[in-house]
């Protein structure tokens, strides 16, 4: 009943073209702007921002990166982990050894670094596909976990393996607290969802869409396949760096390679799966899903009651999970964003049923 | 060239070792086309059950029940997961093996604990030295790998007999074919897919029994799993000549790189070098050395 784009007309072509073209999609867009930017900071805790809001964002931003490649041009990567840790290694070797530099140039050139070493990993892509591809990525992992963990450089000679990030100084302020944080980069992940949102809709993004739909039909049709797989190898690596970068700086503060392994990879790639392939809205509620279940499994006996040892409690909240995982592919193999989709569908109808 | 030989003995059968893991993947991706991430975690309660069955019974009564319990796990895995997701995308179906993954890594310790056991299969561990009147000091080799490259062997045999002569058999390769052209001409796809699983239900048994007595039943055993992974694509995925020559390409290759490349760039690179050798062979050949080749059609 509320939900109706009816007597909305577009006079122009760019009203026709805007992003949210339903009026409501707006309001809405702006009530979760606002519940972002000054709700949250106002009411949350230090636990929630430190536990939940920030992983959830900066995980959510790697997801998108992910998506991008994954859900958009159809090249399955494991290597993501590896990725987000050449973007945290990238930034504390810019920040120590060109001390003068501003912290947003960091994280941009950090993010320009892992472009390069993603690209240079999707190099494969044109020639392998699919689960081969898949395993293939799995060997940029292993691969930039071991030049971590072993080639002093990266790590300044520190000799516990683990380095520490400096303060966090942008524009000549220190973003120390957990809610100066949590906006730093709430401002980053919704600059980056613009940016991803508009790159879907443009030539470029439809070049991914193509390409995953059918590459050889995409070729035929004049997309580049080396154009369309490298430059999705290459946006993704800039989102997956930038996030690894922040995962780092922000929210561990110190870190060893260990943080960015292969399980970090697996991860991500649920949270783009269960969230909804090649839907942005996906990488988020994908996010949300992954990062606070394990800490409600965690807390479930606790509220039940049931005194359990730990060992138990680990083997339940793993099977738990697993279980979840399967019946959220079996419920919806297109992810909670379809759900969201279906929701939007049925409220546009309402009261009626068709 | 003594040590040399021995390096790529050593290699050899570390491959077998890889072979057997990989095995149990191609089986499952042949009948199903499912990728089947969980089975190291497979390997892990094969014989995490093994181990603790024998404590309390003789080994051939604990054997049979522990290849029980994987035929079970085979009908859960269908009857729960399987049958839901027909015509699912591969990926969808991969993700759904890592759920089974991360159930079956928490069921395991559950039932069985989680402190490291022993299986002793009665092997002798003393390293033997033939050859000594070929070679200077002759060839060191462990009577271990030696068994352990034989029983590969025998199973590899067994099973290429199965695919071949057996009326299931048949089955199993026309399911792999095409599983509609299967199914009509009245091939049952989930009794198919419950044997499949429970044939490498009892490869993850073979090779949780091997590797367990290696290197003790403990956690990370399921670990092998991503050794075995470069194993299954340098070899293709369909193929199961292709698990056995893949996993002796990167068992050979993976020591020798150790043994003369490792101290030039740094110890470790056990972990990733498979992975970097598998990608090489998939440039030249993308489907692996013996998958099918695909043709694309618009």
């Amino acid at each position: 009943m509320f939900y109706r784009e009816n007597g909305q007309f577009k006079t122009t072509y760019q009203a026709d073209q805007a992003m949210l073209p339903i009026a409501q999609d707006r309001a809405f867009m702006v009530a979760v702007l606002l519940v972002a930017f000054v709700a949250v900071p106002l009411l949350a805790d230090e636990y929630l921002f430190r536990a939940i809001l920030i992983p959830f964002l900066i995980l959510a931003l790697a997801a998108l990166g992910l998506n991008l490649l994954v859900g958009y041009c159809g090249q399955i990567s494991l290597g993501t982990g590896g990725f987000m840790m050449v973007g945290a290694y990238a930034a504390y070797n810019l920040a120590l050894r060109v001390p003068d530099l501003n912290m947003l140039v960091v994280f941009i050139l950090a993010g320009l670094i892992t472009t390069v070493v993603g690209m240079l990993f999707g190099i494969p892509s044109l020639r392998i596909k699919g689960l081969y591809l898949a395993v293939a990525t799995l060997a940029a992992q292993f691969f930039l976990d071991w030049l971590f963990s072993r080639v002093k450089w990266f790590t300044h000679d520190s000799s516990s393996g683990s380095v520490s990030a400096p303060d966090l100084v942008v524009f000549g302020f220190k973003w120390d607290a957990p809610v100066e944080k949590y906006l730093f980069v709430l401002s980053t992940v919704v600059l980056f969802t613009l940016i991803a949102r508009n790159l879907t809709r443009s030539h470029i993004g439809r070049s991914w869409m193509a390409t995953r739909d059918m590459d050889v039909a995409a070729e035929i049709i004049g997309i580049r396949p080396v154009y369309a797989k490298l430059t999705a190898f290459a946006v993704s690596s800039f989102f997956i760096g930038i996030a690894g970068a922040l995962w780092a700086f922000v929210h561990l503060g110190s870190w060893e390679p260990l943080a960015f392994d292969v399980n970090r990879s697996f991860s991500l790639l649920f949270m783009v799966i269960i969230g909804g392939l090649g839907s942005l809205l996906g990488a988020f509620l994908g996010a949300a899903f992954i990062v606070i279940l394990p800490l409600l499994l965690n807390q479930l006996p606790h509220w039940l009651g049931i005194p359990v040892s730990t060992a138990t409690a680990a083997h339940f909240e793993s099977m738990i999970f697993g279980a979840l995982i399967i019946f959220f592919l079996i419920v919806e193999p297109h992810g909670l964003a379809r759900l969201w989709a279906i929701a939007k569908e049925k409220l546009r109808l309402w009261p009626f049923p068709h | 060239m003594g040590s040399f030989i021995e390096v790529v003995l050593g290699g050899l059968m570390a491959g077998v070792l890889y072979s057997l893991v990989a095995l149990g993947f191609v089986l499952i991706y042949k009948a199903s086309g499912v990728f089947n991430f969980s089975q190291g975690a497979m390997v892990l309660l094969a014989a995490l059950a093994f181990a603790r069955f024998s404590e309390v019974m003789p080994m051939p009564v604990a054997f049979l029940l522990a290849a029980t319990m994987m035929v079970a796990l085979a009908f859960a895995v269908e009857w729960l997961v399987l049958r839901r997701l027909v015509n699912q995308d591969g990926i969808v179906l991969f993700l759904a093996t890592f759920g089974i993954t991360y159930f079956i890594e928490g069921l395991g310790p559950q039932l069985f604990g989680d402190n490291i056991y022993r299986i002793d299969l009665g092997m002798p561990k003393e390293p033997k030295i033939i050859l000594e009147n070929m070679f200077e000091g002759g060839l060191l080799i462990n009577l271990e790998d030696l068994i352990a490259a034989v029983v590969a062997g025998l199973l590899v045999a067994f099973l290429a007999l199965f695919f071949q002569k057996t009326a299931t058999g048949r089955a199993l390769r026309a399911v792999a074919d095409d599983h509609q052209a299967a199914q009509s001409v009245g091939i049952p796809l989930n009794r198919i897919w419950v044997i499949v699983w429970s044939v490498s239900g009892f490869v993850a048994l073979v090779a949780g029994m091997i590797w367990g007595s290696k290197l003790g039943v403990q956690f990370s055993l399921v670990l092998i799993a991503l050794k075995a992974i470069p194993v299954v694509i340098l070899g293709g995925f369909t193929s199961i000549p292709g698990a056995i020559v893949g996993g002796l390409i990167i068992g050979v290759g993976e020591k020798i790189a150790e043994v003369y490349l490792g101290p030039i760039i740094g110890g470790g690179i056990e972990n990733w070098f498979a992975y970097m050798l598998a990608l090489v062979f998939l440039l030249v050949r993308p489907e692996g050395l013996f998958g099918e080749r695909h043709i694309d059609r618009v």
